[in-house]
């Protein structure tokens, strides 16, 4: 395989992780939390796409759209039900509960569904289009356009719109916003579901990209897109996009040039240098004001 | 305009605010002066809905407001410069002032108010692309202001506005306060600096441990032999 060929799976999984990781670095900076529960969102978008396909005979588009609005509003409740309740707590409280509500999510999901993997159906015609030596199924282009097209999206709605400005206004000082009238608790519920909205497009092109589902599928990627989150800087938006790449181009080189089986190593070894030689990741800043 | 009424502020078990009555009439500046830790900012937070009051009530234009949620509070028409400013200072000038509208659904007329905030603060004008938090501290108090008066308010709450400022900028924004309660908007003001704030007030009420203890003309307290001795210097 050609470098460019790697270069091109790693963009193809990297832009996944970043849809993912903009949901952990939006919650992140919005309410100082690790929404550990954010990665088994995106088993919910593979599964519910997955029901909508296979029991309910719905069309693709149509199963894309109910899974992601089933993941919308879980972000919400998650955050209504769980989180909200402990906003004034220690932080830690909030983070075994996001530790629990993860859990949960997933034996529900094996309950309901058992734990025997399931293949994912197919939404993307996977025969590959041969551009001279390289070699790019129809599935990475699809991925790699909806991702980069969300995250200009999300770049304007959070730069441009009323909604978004009153997002970094709560993520900068909840005091302060709730002085200029801005409601903190719809802002947050937006936030939430933003990024489960983002995780649900990235569990289906995951699913897409390894069509094999089952409960505990969400763990890995999102750790990865944890990972991602925090090699760009938690909490900017910015960061999450550039760390999901990255991680996604480093897996890919991994397998690609060494081994398949330390392609995970490498991620999470990735991990352990940012947070020994710049824990505030890249586009961190040392968090300094001016009194 | 505003009726605060026998009112006590719990901070956990901390009893912060001890039974403090006092009232706000329209078109007064009125000024709360203590020292560090007399309950000041609390009772402005409390007054906000940023806290909220275990007993006693606060009452704006005949409405109690002690158990509404901030955001509707300002909708009601009380605006807060908070004490240290805290300007959004990842966002720029004019982003935060579009957040001190936010309220408001007329573009139009959250323009002309930007235009307006500008005229007050030329310097504001100048700086609008830059991000807030890269502004000198006389700039930053400048925009807080700015950002408060976009949302029109009938009373405006303003917490230690001459902090850390160099003694030049500190008439010039108290000349400023003087400015916007003469164009209408009813001033409470909570200082330090005591000397400036009673020679701009109406009245006064002077806090000490969270409890009331003086209250009358700004101009007479200015001249009373004691309040000279203990918060004057």
């Amino acid at each position: 395989m050609t470098f460019l060929q790697q270069l091109i799976n790693g963009i193809h999984v990297g832009s996944i992780y970043a849809l993912i990781a903009l949901g952990y670095t939006m919650v992140y900076g919005i309410i100082k939390l690790i929404n550990f529960a954010h990665g088994d969102i995106i088993m919910m978008g593979a599964y519910i796409t997955f029901v909508s396909l296979i029991m309910f005979n719905v069309p693709i588009w149509m199963a894309v759209i109910i899974a992601i609005l089933i993941c919308l509003i879980s972000g919400i409740l998650i955050e209504r039900i769980a989180y909200k309740p402990l906003r004034n707590a220690p932080r830690i409280s909030a983070r075994i509960t996001a530790i629990g509500v993860s859990l949960f999510i997933e034996n529900l999901f094996f309950k309901i569904f058992g734990g025997n993997p399931r293949p994912f159906p197919v939404l993307i015609d996977p025969t590959p289009i041969s551009l001279g030596s390289l070699q790019i199924s129809m599935v990475t282009i699809v991925t790699i356009v909806v991702s980069i097209l969300l995250m200009i999206a999300l770049d304007l709605f959070v730069k441009k719109t009323k909604t978004g400005k009153a997002m970094r206004a709560v993520s900068e000082d909840h005091g302060a916003a709730q002085l200029m009238g801005i409601n903190v608790n719809t802002t947050i519920s937006i936030t939430f579901a933003i990024g489960s909205m983002l995780a649900a497009v990235g569990g289906i092109l995951y699913s897409t990209a390894y069509p094999q589902i089952d409960p505990f599928m969400g763990m890995m990627p999102g750790l990865k897109a944890f990972v991602a989150a925090v090699l760009g800087g938690i909490g900017i938006i910015p960061g999450a996009m550039l760390g999901g790449f990255i991680m996604g181009i480093a897996e890919s080189f991994t397998k690609g040039y060494i081994s398949s089986q330390l392609a995970d190593a490498v991620v999470f070894g990735i991990l352990i240098l940012v947070l020994s030689l710049k824990p505030s990741g890249i586009f961190g800043k040392n968090v300094k004001e001016k009194v | 305009m505003l009726t605060v009424n026998g009112i006590n502020v719990y901070y956990g078990a901390i009893h912060a605010i001890k039974d403090v009555s006092f009232h706000v009439g329209d078109g007064e500046i009125v000024t709360l002066i203590g020292a560090n830790g007399a309950g000041k900012t609390t009772i402005l937070h409390t007054i906000s809905g940023l806290l909220r009051t275990k007993t006693g009530e606060i009452k704006f234009l005949d409405n109690p407001i002690n158990k509404v949620e901030p955001h509707e509070i300002l909708k009601m028409g009380i605006a807060h410069v908070p004490e240290g400013r805290r300007i959004f200072s990842q966002m720029t000038v004019l982003e935060n002032l579009q957040m001190g509208a936010y309220t408001r659904n007329n573009k139009e007329e959250t323009n002309n108010m930007i235009e307006m905030v500008f005229e007050k603060f030329p310097r504001l004008k100048e700086r609008v692309n830059q991000l807030a938090g890269t502004m000198s501290g006389g700039e930053q108090q400048m925009l807080a202001i700015g950002r408060a008066l976009m949302s029109k308010p009938k009373l405006l709450l303003m917490d230690e506005p001459s902090m850390g400022l160099a003694p030049i900028l500190v008439q010039e924004i108290f000349n400023i306060i003087q400015e916007i309660n003469a164009a209408g908007t009813t001033i409470l003001l909570v200082e330090q600096n005591a000397n400036m704030a009673l020679s701009i007030a109406n009245r006064a009420y002077v806090l000490e441990t969270g409890k009331v203890v003086l209250e009358g003309n700004a101009k007479e307290l200015l001249g009373d032999e004691n309040v000279r001795k203990a918060y004057l210097g």
